[in-house]
């Protein structure tokens, strides 16, 4: 296999890796507020609930989880899913990161002072209002780091995608490499991972300037 | 000031415990329109949590509130019920507050903390918003700060913007919650001035402060908080020549 051959496959690959990446990130940081709301709602019940799932989630293997996700509908259901691969990665990434993502929502809006809460009420916002307008805005610039680890980590969690068998780079990469009998191919996606999380942190770095017009 | 003026604040018996400690014990209070109520005395007396139950920042646990005759909060069977969240909206138009701590948004410019509540809650247009906050800007000598951040102010700068915030709601009541406790000599003198300009103004003030000698000139007014209840109220001159031996043991600490 010429390297060009093998460039070609690999960024095809690329290019699933950076949609399973975009699609995680769309669905898991809304959910993982909602979840965050759960978290700290003063309905024991939720909140119960809203521990529990991130318990699992954070306590089970990410691989197991898409495995679970996958499998479940027909061996537990009978249910048949056509072309249920790639949602299944999807969905499963995403309740996953979103688990992740509670906490950092939760970290973010707890540390906000009382007396933005006070003030905006004293002012007449009612809550969306001030959870829009004052609060979220705050929450964000707080949180930007720890958001920032989480991205660059499931850029390499994509990569747990192969257990599925899903043609991502890193199954592609092992696919050649086993093909070829040569690291090349490895190395070669690793250098691909590394520069997707430069991009990442580029763009990060970026995001954390563009908010430091304020302290 | 003028007996006959409107009751703008009625408190009747108000109580408010935390856990089982009784913060506030039955206190009742009335301020009249244009009055200027200063409230004073020792860390612990209930002077703010007495402010933050007027506030409605905190519940009471039995009294009655009353703001232009509107009932905000009253008894019921042996128990506090407020109004509707309709009701206590309109209710809340009535008052602004200014805290200790100025609790200004960070992440907005001065000029957004001051018009983001008159154009989001009262629903006014920005440019209307715009040009009451430019005067008011203009009236706490701020004018050159409209596009500063909190952040970049002094103490005594973010008290007036958060003043300022205040009065862009045009309310009828302005609480102050020890508003100069958090600043040197110094800003305080510069928050102290906006609040004498309001007084001249006539506007409606009660406010929570350590400061006895502006308390003294300002107020028409003077509370004596301790222990949860009013231990003596009367004119400035009533209450700085009290008879009663812990108001001047009280008052005595900040004149030495």
């Amino acid at each position: 296999m010429s390297t060009t051959v093998m460039l070609a496959q690999l960024l095809k690959g690329m290019v699933v890796t950076a949609e399973i990446f975009f699609l995680t990130l769309i669905f898991s940081l809304p959910l993982g507020l909602f979840i965050s709301f759960g978290r700290m709602s003063k309905n024991s019940i939720v909140k119960g609930i809203s521990k529990i799932y991130i318990s699992i989630m954070r306590g089970t293997p990410l691989m197991l989880q898409l495995i679970v996700v996958y499998f479940a509908p027909f061996y537990v259901f009978g249910l048949k899913i056509s072309n249920y691969r790639f949602p299944a990665i999807i969905i499963a990434f995403a309740l996953n990161y979103a688990a992740y993502f509670a906490e950092i929502y939760r970290a973010g809006i707890e540390s906000i002072p009382v007396g933005q809460y006070e003030a905006a009420r004293v002012l007449g916002y009612n809550k969306v209002q001030t959870f829009c307008r004052i609060i979220l805005p705050q929450v964000i610039k707080r949180i930007l780091p720890p958001v920032t680890n989480e991205t660059i980590t499931l850029v390499k969690d994509t990569s747990l995608a192969f257990v599925l068998a899903h043609a991502e780079m890193f199954t592609m990469a092992k696919q050649i490499a086993a093909k070829e009998t040569s690291i090349v191919p490895l190395m070669v996606a690793g250098v691909f991972y590394y520069l997707f999380n430069l991009i990442v942190a580029w763009g990060m770095e970026r995001l954390e300037k563009a908010m430091n017009y304020y302290r | 000031m003028a007996q006959n003026s409107k009751v703008l604040l009625q408190i009747n018996h108000m109580r408010k415990c935390f856990d089982d400690v009784e913060v506030i014990k039955d206190i009742s209070l009335s301020v009249r329109e244009g009055e200027v109520v200063s409230v004073i005395g020792p860390s612990g007396s209930g002077k703010s949590t007495l402010l933050r139950c007027a506030t409605m920042l905190e519940t009471m646990d039995a009294g009655e509130l009353i703001y232009l005759d509107e009932n905000a909060a009253w008894e019921e069977n042996g128990k506090c019920v407020y109004a509707s969240k309709a009701k206590l909206r309109e209710i809340h138009k009535n008052f602004g507050l200014v805290f200790q701590n100025f609790n200004l948004f960070p992440h907005y410019s001065v000029m957004k903390n001051i018009i983001d509540a008159p154009v989001i809650v009262e629903g006014i247009s920005k440019k209307e918003a715009k040009e009451r906050a430019e005067k008011l800007l203009a009236q706490l000598g701020l004018s050159d700060k409209a596009d500063a951040y909190p952040y970049q102010l002094s103490g005594g700068q973010q008290q007036r913007v958060s003043i300022a915030r205040a009065l862009a709601l045009q309310p009828k009541i302005l609480f102050f919650d020890e508003p100069t406790s958090a600043l040197d000599p110094e800003l305080t003198g510069e928050v102290l001035k906006v609040i004498r300009e309001l007084a001249k103004e006539h506007m409606t003030m009660i406010i929570v402060t350590h400061e006895m000698q502006f308390a003294r000139e300002l107020s028409d007014r003077i509370i004596f908080m301790e222990q949860g209840v009013i231990q003596a109220e009367g004119t400035p001159d009533e209450i700085f020549s009290s008879s009663n031996q812990r108001v001047r043991e009280f008052i005595g600490k900040f004149q030495s």
